[in-house]
This record gives C-alpha cells, sequence and structure tokens, in this order.
C-alpha cells in the first residue's frame, strides 16, 4: 500500500479515526504523517516510541482486514473461543496479544493473513528446537539431503548419490 | 569507600571488552521470545501459573552460572538498576509479582520472565557483534530447551504472545552514534532508506520525551520466514553501509572548512562537562555526544573513548542513586551527578 498523499513511498502509518460514529481511515508515510502533524516528529524526525505501540498498529490492521467491507461479520468473528485460555477473538482485536499457544490453532483462519500483512511471509523457516520439533528438525533434514542427492546426480557421482538415498531412507524410517 | 571499585560494580558487565567498530557502533543485541508448552501467556496467566514458570526455568538452568533475580525480592531503586543496565525492560516493573531475571555472571545473557512472553533471552555485547551475540543467546536457548518443551509449531515457528514476534521470535538490533550525519543534516535521509527494507530505526530517548546523544537502533520488524542468519546478515550489511556514511562524513566535517566549528563545539561541550556544577541527564547527554565525538576523532586528549562511554551509564538517575548511596531529590541529583562526570572525566587512564 502506498501513502495516499505523496504516492511515492510505502504507507507504514495507519490511522482510523471515529467521529459521531463516522468513522475515516488514512494510510500515511511517516515523512508525510509528521508534514500533516498526526505523528509526534520532534527534531530528530522518526521518534514514535513510546506512543505508537506494534498493538496499536496491529489492531488497525486488523481492522482493516476484518472491518466492516470483510465477508466475515464481527459478531461471527468476535464468538470464536479458545478453548484452552478462553481468549475470543474480540479480545484479541482488542489487545493485540494472544492467550496461548493453542490461540494459533484456534484463532488460525484468521492469523495466516495476518501474518502476510505483517511479515510478508505464513511459514517459519528458521531453527527448530530439538524436543518440541523433532520431527520438523529431521523433515528439513532430509530435504537438505534430497538437494545433495540431486546435485550428485547431476555430477554423476553414483556413488554419493547411493549413500545420500540410504540415509535419507533411513531418516525417513524414523519418521514412521 | 574506593569510588572506582564501585562505578565497576554498577556498570553492566557485558561493556567491558573489545568493541569492534565502536567508533560508530555502540552495542549489538539479540532477543528471543520463547514460551512453554502447556501454559498460558503472562497476560493471561495467574499467580500460579506465573510462578510455576519461573521455578521451571530455573531448574532447568541449575546446573549453569545464571542465576535468578526475582523483583519480589528488590526495591524500586534495585529494579530501576537493572532497566539502566539494559538487563530488564521497563515493561517488566509494571507489575513485579512473580517476575525476574537470569542473568549470567559476566551479564552478556540475561532472561526476562513472565514479561509479554515467559521468557525474553538477551545477549548483549559492546560493539557490532551480532553474530557473536546471537550464538550466545542460542547456546542459552539449547540449555534451556534441553530440559523444557517450548510452544513451538512446524508452521508458524516459536509461538509468542505477540504475533509480530512469531516465527524465529527474533529481535536483533544494534545501538549506533551517529553525530556526524546529523551535524551535516544526513541522518534523517540516511536512515528512512532502512524502512524501505523492512528495517525499523528509531531514537534513543534520554530522561524526557526529547531525544538526545544521536544515539539511534536499528533493528528487524520482520520474524517469520526468514532465518536467524538471513536476519542478523541484513542488520549486519544495513549497518556496515550506514557506518560507511558516518566515517565519511566525519571525515567532510574534519576538513578545513568547518575543522575550527567541530572543535569549537566539542571544546565547549567538554569545558561544561568537565566543569559544571549542576546537570540534569538531559544536558549531560547532549554534551556527552559532542564530547564522545570529540574523543573519538583525536579532538580532545587526555580521555578514553571507555571512559566517555561508561559516563552515559553514570548520568542516568538509579546508577547515580547506587553510586551516591542514598534516596536524592531531583535537584541534589544534579548536583552529585555534576560531581561524579567531573571526578570521572579527570581520573587519567593508560
Amino acid at each position: 500500500m502506498w501513502c495516499e498523499r505523496c504516492k511515492q513511498r510505502p504507507a507504514t502509518v495507519h490511522i482510523t479515526q471515529v467521529v459521531n460514529n463516522h468513522k475515516t481511515e488514512s494510510h500515511l508515510c511517516v515523512t508525510c504523517a509528521q508534514e500533516s502533524g498526526v505523528a509526534p516528529g520532534k527534531e530528530l524526525g522518526f521518534l514514535f516510541e513510546p506512543n505508537f505501540s506494534f498493538h496499536n498498529l496491529l489492531t488497525s490492521l486488523m481492522e482493516s482486514e476484518f472491518g466492516p467491507q470483510s465477508a466475515l461479520s464481527p459478531y461471527q468473528a468476535g464468538i470464536e473461543r479458545c478453548s484452552t485460555c478462553g481468549l475470543t477473538f474480540t479480545d484479541f482485536r482488542q489487545i493485540g496479544l494472544l492467550g496461548c499457544g493453542d490461540c494459533y490453532q484456534a484463532f488460525g483462519r484468521f492469523l495466516g493473513p495476518l501474518f502476510r500483512r505483517v511479515h510478508g511471509h505464513i511459514s517459519h523457516t528458521g531453527k527448530v528446537p530439538k524436543r518440541t520439533g523433532g520431527k520438523v528438525r529431521i523433515k528439513k533434514e532430509i530435504e537438505e539431503l534430497r538437494r545433495k542427492l540431486q546435485e550428485a546426480i547431476a555430477r554423476e557421482a553414483y556413488e554419493e548419490a547411493a549413500r545420500l538415498r540410504d540415509e535419507i531412507r533411513a531418516k525417513e524410517e524414523k519418521l514412521k | 569507600m574506593d569510588l572506582r571499585k564501585k562505578i565497576k560494580e554498577l556498570l553492566p558487565g557485558w561493556l567491558e571488552g573489545p568493541a569492534p567498530e565502536g567508533d560508530v557502533v555502540m552495542s549489538s543485541r539479540i532477543r528471543l521470545a520463547r514460551n512453554l508448552q502447556g501454559y498460558p501467556f503472562p497476560h493471561q496467566a495467574d499467580g500460579k501459573a506465573l510462578e510455576t514458570v519461573v521455578e521451571k526455568v530455573k531448574n532447568a538452568l541449575k546446573r549453569t552460572t545464571f542465576t535468578l533475580k526475582r523483583l519480589d525480592d528488590m526495591g524500586q531503586s534495585d529494579r530501576l538498576l537493572l532497566v539502566e543496565q539494559y538487563l530488564v525492560s521497563p515493561d517488566l516493573l509494571k507489575n513485579p509479582s512473580h517476575r525476574g531475571v537470569m542473568v549470567n555472571p559476566e551479564q552478556t545473557v540475561a532472561i526476562m520472565l513472565n514479561e509479554e512472553d515467559h521468557m525474553r533471552i538477551q545477549s548483549i555485547l559492546p560493539g557490532l557483534a551480532l553474530q557473536e551475540a546471537w550464538e550466545e543467546a542460542n547456546r542459552t536457548d539449547d540449555l534451556v530447551e534441553a530440559e523444557l518443551d517450548y510452544a513451538f509449531t512446524e508452521k508458524a515457528g516459536y509461538l509468542t504472545t505477540c504475533p509480530t514476534n512469531v516465527g524465529t521470535g527474533l529481535r536483533a538490533s544494534v545501538m549506533l552514534h551517529l553525530p556526524a550525519l546529523q551535524m551535516v543534516g544526513q541522518v534523517k535521509k540516511v536512515l528512512s532508506v532502512l524502512s524501505n527494507v523492512g528495517l525499523s530505526v528509531r531514537g534513543i530517548y534520554g530522561e524526557g520525551t526529547e531525544a538526545a546523544g544521536n544515539l539511534y537502533q536499528i533493528s528487524n520488524q520482520v520474524t517469520l520466514g526468514l532465518t536467524e542468519e538471513e536476519i542478523i546478515g541484513k542488520i549486519v550489511s544495513v549497518t556496515k553501509q550506514v557506518m560507511d556514511q558516518e566515517r565519511s562524513a566525519r571525515e567532510a566535517l574534519l576538513g578545513k572548512d568547518s575543522r575550527l566549528q567541530l572543535e569549537d563545539r566539542v571544546h565547549r561541550a567538554y569545558g561544561i562537562l568537565s566543569e559544571a556544577r549542576l546537570i540534569t541527564s538531559e544536558e549531560a547527554l547532549k554534551l556527552w555526544d559532542h564530547v564522545l565525538l570529540g574523543v573519538k576523532l583525536g579532538l580532545i586528549s587526555g580521555v578514553t573513548v571507555e571512559q566517555v562511554n561508561e559516563l552515559f551509564f553514570l548520568i542516568r538517575p538509579a546508577i547515580l542513586q547506587h553510586l551516591i548511596g542514598s534516596d536524592l531529590p531531583p535537584h541534589e541529583r544534579d548536583y552529585y551527578r555534576a560531581e561524579v562526570i567531573r571526578n570521572h572525566l579527570k581520573t587519567k587512564r593508560g
């Protein structure tokens, strides 16, 4: 999304104003937000915190995601509840915080689009804990071995390829 | 009482040791957000669940050199000291009950317990050392993980209280000192580029709401879909570019057109800082900034960069209070602050 004032920079400041039940939204870049006086600029420019929190930003992101235009009515979304900790989706929208690990499962279908907007991705590719993520770790190792196998075949290094294939099989056994 | 010894005790331990690229980069910090499986996140948890988390993490690390400091067991001034040493965040103090921090003897790693997440593993080192800080935080993470199950899924990674931290749970940041870019009016331009590559920049605050000290923090915003190495690599490469810009600006300022003005400015700052009898932390930080630049550029002699870096901590209220050893009203604080600064700058160091 581009800044609606200068149309040159990405909009990173999202402002929702409600006056007499009438809601207006504006999406600006940092520079225009400061110039139009809606963000505290001060002498050094980009000083937003501590008044500008991630939670507020998140709430406004969700507003645009699940707001009145969304097919899903706020009522429907609001009554969804995490059965483990009891947090409702309405709570989450208000505070921007999840209540427990199981909330990720309970609100999964709402979180996917949010992840995409915040992070630009929806899947983790980083570190995997050895205990909780035992199988994930093995899967990642298998992926890596498969990649090496393809390379070995391309180089016509068949002895190495055979060894890699056995290694992959052994790891696949562990997953069963 | 040996004042020098007392100062050493109050300065954060992580400040010791070499600072690579220390002329521009003040410090590097890694933070990993982690939660234990099967317990509600802190803001949804009752006292019993919070206490269980504290005990579990403490037990997981019982064969290590980490020690637990409980906020419940200390007074407010000791808690503020931890904040000023960068070992805990101000947020941890909002509700001290069942909150604490586990720290290693070198104070390079601190694990905040029951802040926004069950655990916030922080590693902080002087200079540009993000990779080293990551390795240290990662080792600590492995130690805990060998004993406890984390809230983790294959798809979303480490599950965090706020979805902005999900995935790696990693926030990597560097603190930069950019006085020359500010003086040549380029700091805003150079740093505004960073928001286009998914990094965030902010000024570091002094005591009030005014920014001071020309200190800026660069950190990653995206935590999901990139590996830890990719996130760190991006910040390091961007930091190096900003470093080059700052160094060119410093060289430009040393040119014949502006050198005299620059010398005048840093020496005026040094004159006030080393002779004032009353000084607020805000004024001290502004002068500190110019003095630090003057020492780094070799314009001010007889004082080391380490000495001036230490001043950054000594002017802060809680550290100052501990140094003087009694509760001080603000106007007396200004008197003692001026005295501490004078003495610290006059101590010859080889």
